[in-house]
């Protein structure tokens, strides 16, 4: 009762909503921005990303290297546009291979009820306490280097985070009357799938999709950090990391560095992103 | 009013921070209980109640402020030193909390609780603290206390759990008990028993209380005095036994219409039009101007002061309203 | 806590444990070629005496069902088979590494418990600037991929400042210390940021509980409120959150002792991979999940037992 005026503040909600929307806002365009560095990056990279240079090695910067070269007197900053597209795109797979079959997985568990859905929910546990990158690396060592088998493992891995959230609220939408008015009048279930639930529900997969893709850019990222993904000479971000860390103890921490912030702002602009959404189109005080 | 009440409350007015700046939550309580009465605060939820209930205690949120005077046996509240204010705390007023469920703490057991206020407030040895809580447990009608203490509070039914948050006030031997909305969050039949145990209670202790409430009906049947709370605002006081047919404040008038009566079973049951304000929205002028029946240009401009229209009572009202013949007859 | 709850937790970590051990050691069955040629280690033209061998000793050619059921006793035994390539037991190879793993675990963990708890609880209970200065500083912790704070920790404090050794696991007890602290901080950073957030949030939740402001109002002295209601009460989320953070860091330990050249299991597991070494990544990463599944399982069920039904209820 007593904090009943607190909460009612009108204008205080204002204030205090404002620089969070803008915040998300930026996190949106920030990410916008790789997605099209993704798409563009090889026209829009000022030199070949693989081209090497002996004679300007660990270059600083300047007007023709704007970030400098690497150990071999490749263009940093060409290398890092160009390896927007590999350090999303897996990441990217990860999540809607997850994503659609959480999503399904979700709706059929929450749909049907009894023991398949005490299945789906039993063998998702199961997964979940299974380590997403030991598993990574398990099937790495099974088909040999290369980002293919560790997406396909990291897909499984994180069914269990987007299915569990929306198995909850598919679950709860499913009971409400609205369903079984429908089933009452005899709508078919695929169309209450395909023009109630799934319509419903999209916001939630949608913001849950968001923050899963800073967490599968990271694993990916880790994965090729470890040698067992993406391969030299490509511009791979997590590569890139780990390329660089040998220059480290000479004091030359620019490729590490770079790659490193280029996978930090990305994932950060994701997280903001997921959270802001989930507070606009949830409305959740995240 | 002979004696030197008890509790005064004059003219007290809190400001909370609301994002840094301070927001006027109550603006003008006034009100005093004599040593072993009972005065019922009666108002609508943010009306303030709750708020002055705590500030008897000195227990209002970081950062709030006060203005005018709470005197405890003469002593001001708003300006006892921190420890000063726990050895009063420990040992003088004790509250009742409206939801025991919540203010109980669940993760630890039952005597844990009831014992608390003495070992860590006063220093009382565990042993002594935990007979005399087992006797109080008795007196509040629940026999199997030894059973009970050994207990969590989730294993407790509601009305058990504001039974021991009874005793436990009872514990700390207070020369006031706070009770704020004690029964609200309990069912109709706990909630006679829970009163009848605090009714009791006071009788064998000479114990004063300040009930909060939103019920003028139970109000008035338990207490002597009733002060009415409107947005902040004490706005009549009067007798208990008086509430009915001599309340002259308009607010007053149309709580009373608005709730069902057995014994007026046959009257119309009016609400109030408009919503309540909290304290911190109230205009300028009377801070029920945009509610009242009887509004007028000076309700709006003015805010009234309390003041002496009935016997025994004060209303702040600019009219307040004239008694019928009808009203009387019928309730004098 | 009911039996009830510990018989289901406990059988839901047995069948946990028999699912993931029968993926582990399925892996190899996906692979297009004979799966002997991953046990070899990734030699192009294995003696083909030799992948007869490997087929006997490894029951390839059973039903897969007692393929596996062998593999899994014998591994229940401590024989994890052998490695081909390092030319030594998987058990010896584990057990030369796991001591390494097990400090830098032990040694991150404790700094998130130590660091996390403490940075929260301070946080919470100054309020104002300190708060936003740990909530900012704890977010950041969080956003660092743990292998680039690895590399920035390494450039930082061991290239700059030369404080620390850059690689290695060193030997003696104050050897090992001083070579796993960077390792162990780059490991806990997230999971102390995680940590501290979580018991921020418990913290002034219960400081703004109403069984405190009970507390309070009965002249309960400040320092015992905070003890015995508000820290009491908020340390069952903060040891779940701490127990996720122990099970995150032992699941990351590879990339740790990879960035820094720990050589521990975590590095052993990377290595056999990168050499398709499988009896050896099979034989570290059972232990692994085994670890991280035992260690969420014993989280989940002291929360229970520290926390029960109606702490949950009461916090509404």
């Amino acid at each position: 009762m007593t904090t009943a005026p607190l909460t009612r503040t009108t204008t205080g909600r204002t204030k205090r909503t404002r620089p969070r929307d803008r915040l998300t806002l930026g996190a949106g365009c920030v990410v916008a921005l790789f997605v099209l560095l993704a798409v563009f990056g090889p026209l829009l990279a000022p030199h070949d990303p693989n081209a090497v240079d002996p004679v300007n090695v660990y270059a600083g910067p300047s007007a023709t290297h704007l970030l400098g070269t690497d150990d071999t007197g490749r263009d940093l900053l060409s290398r890092l546009i160009a390896g927007t597209r590999a350090s999303l795109a897996a990441p990217a797979v990860v999540v809607v291979v997850s994503t659609v079959l959480g999503t399904l997985l979700a709706l059929t568990a929450a749909w049907s009820g009894g023991w398949l859905d005490r299945l789906v929910s039993g063998a998702l546990d199961i997964v979940f306490g299974f380590p997403g990158l030991i598993m990574a690396v398990l099937v790495a060592a099974v088909f040999g280097a290369g980002l293919t088998a560790p997406v396909v493992a990291l897909s499984i891995a994180y069914l269990p985070l987007i299915t569990r959230v929306v198995r909850a609220a598919a679950i709860k939408e499913r009971n409400l009357p609205y369903v079984s008015a429908l089933q009452l009048l005899g709508a078919p279930t695929a169309r209450i799938w395909l023009r109630h639930l799934l319509p419903n529900l999209l916001p939630l997969v949608l913001v849950q999709a968001t923050i899963g893709f800073g967490y599968a850019l990271l694993d990916v990222a880790a994965i090729s950090f470890l040698g067992l993904g993406d391969q030299p000479p490509d511009p791979e971000w997590g590569l890139m990391v780990s390329n660089g860390a040998p220059s480290i103890l000479s004091g030359l921490p620019q490729q590490s560095l770079y790659a490193g912030i280029a996978i930090l702002i990305v994932v950060v602009a994701f997280n903001l992103l997921g959270t802001g959404l989930s507070r606009r189109l949830l409305g959740e005080n995240a | 009013m002979s004696t030197p009440p008890l509790l005064r409350i004059d003219a007290l007015g809190i400001d909370l921070p609301v994002d840094g700046e301070p927001r006027t939550v109550v603006h003008r309580v006034d009100l005093g209980i004599p040593e072993g009465a009972a005065v019922a605060l009666v108002g609508e939820s943010g009306s303030g109640k709750s708020l002055t209930a705590r500030s008897v205690l000195g227990l209002l949120p970081r950062g709030a402020h006060v203005h005018g005077e709470v005197l405890f046996a003469g002593e001001s509240v708003p300006r006892m030193r921190p420890e000063r204010l726990r050895t009063f705390r420990a040992s003088e007023v004790a509250m009742v909390f409206q939801d025991p469920r919540a203010h109980i703490n669940p993760a630890r057991g039952i005597g844990d609780f009831l014992i608390e206020g003495l070992t860590t407030a006063r220093g009382v040895p565990a042993a002594e603290a935990s007979r005399k809580v087992t006797a109080i447990l008795r007196e509040v009608g629940i026999p199997d206390a030894d059973r009970r203490m050994r207990q969590r509070p989730h294993e407790l039914s509601g009305g058990l759990l504001q039974r021991v948050m009874i005793a436990a006030a009872l514990a700390a031997e207070p020369r006031l008990l706070l009770a704020d909305e004690p029964t609200t969050a309990l069912d109709v039949t706990t909630q006679e028993e829970v009163m009848a145990i605090i009714g009791e209670a006071r009788r064998a202790r000479g114990l004063a209380m300040l009930f909060i409430t939103h019920d003028l009906e139970l109000a008035a049947a338990v207490c002597d005095r009733v002060p009415v709370m409107y947005a902040g605002t004490t706005v009549e006081e009067l007798p208990a036994d008086r509430l009915r047919g001599r309340a002259s404040h308009p607010y007053t008038r149309a709580l009373l219409a608005s709730r069902p009566s057995v014994s007026d079973a046959g009257a119309e049951l009016r609400s109030i039009p408009g919503r309540p304000l909290s304290g911190f929205e109230v205009p300028d002028g009377c801070a029920f101007s945009d509610r009242c029946p009887h509004v007028r240009d000076l309700c709006r401009n003015e805010r009234p002061e309390p003041g002496g229209f009935v016997e025994d009572g004060t209303a702040a009202c600019h009219f307040p309203h004239p008694l019928t013949s009808e009203e009387t007859g019928s309730h004098a | 806590m009911s039996p009830r709850f510990v018989v289901a937790r406990l059988g839901m970590l047995v069948v946990t444990l028999l699912v993931s051990s029968l993926a582990i050691h399925g892996a190899m069955f996906l692979t297009p070629g004979d799966p002997a040629t991953l046990l070899v280690g990734g030699s192009r033209n294995p003696d083909p005496a030799v992948l007869a061998q490997i087929h006997r000793e490894y029951h390839l050619d059973d039903p897969f069902i007692q393929g596996y059921w062998h593999w899994l006793g014998n591994c229940l035994q401590g024989d994890f088979g052998k490695s081909l390539v390092y030319r030594d037991s998987v058990a010896a190879l584990i057990g030369d590494r796991a001591g390494t793993t097990l400090a830098l675990v032990v040694y991150a963990s404790l700094l998130v418990l130590a660091a996390g708890t403490v940075i929260g609880t301070v946080a919470a209970l100054r309020g104002g600037r300190t708060e936003t200065l740990a909530t900012t500083v704890t977010a950041g912790a969080m956003a660092v991929p743990t292998f680039v704070m690895a590399v920035l920790l390494i450039w930082l404090f061991a290239v700059r400042l030369a404080w620390f050794p850059v690689y290695g696991s060193g030997e003696g007890f104050t050897g090992t210390l001083t070579h796993l602290t960077l390792p162990a901080v780059a490991l806990a950073m997230t999971w102390i940021g995680y940590v501290a957030q979580v018991t921020r949030t418990a913290v002034r939740a219960e400081l703004r509980s109403e069984h405190v402001e009970t507390a309070r109002s009965r002249g309960v002295p400040e320092r015992t409120v905070i003890r015995r209601h508000v820290l009491h009460n908020a340390s069952g989320p903060v040891f779940a959150v701490s127990g996720v953070g122990i099970a995150g860091i032992i699941a990351t330990a590879a990339v740790i002792e990879q960035a820094f050249g720990t050589g521990g299991l975590g590095a052993l597991m990377i290595e056999a991979a990168a050499k398709q070494d499988m009896a050896v990544v099979q034989a570290v990463s059972l232990v692994f999940v085994v670890v991280f599944v035992v260690i969420n399982t014993a989280v989940d069920l002291i929360s229970a037992a520290l926390d029960p039904r109606a702490a949950r209820k009461g916090a509404r």
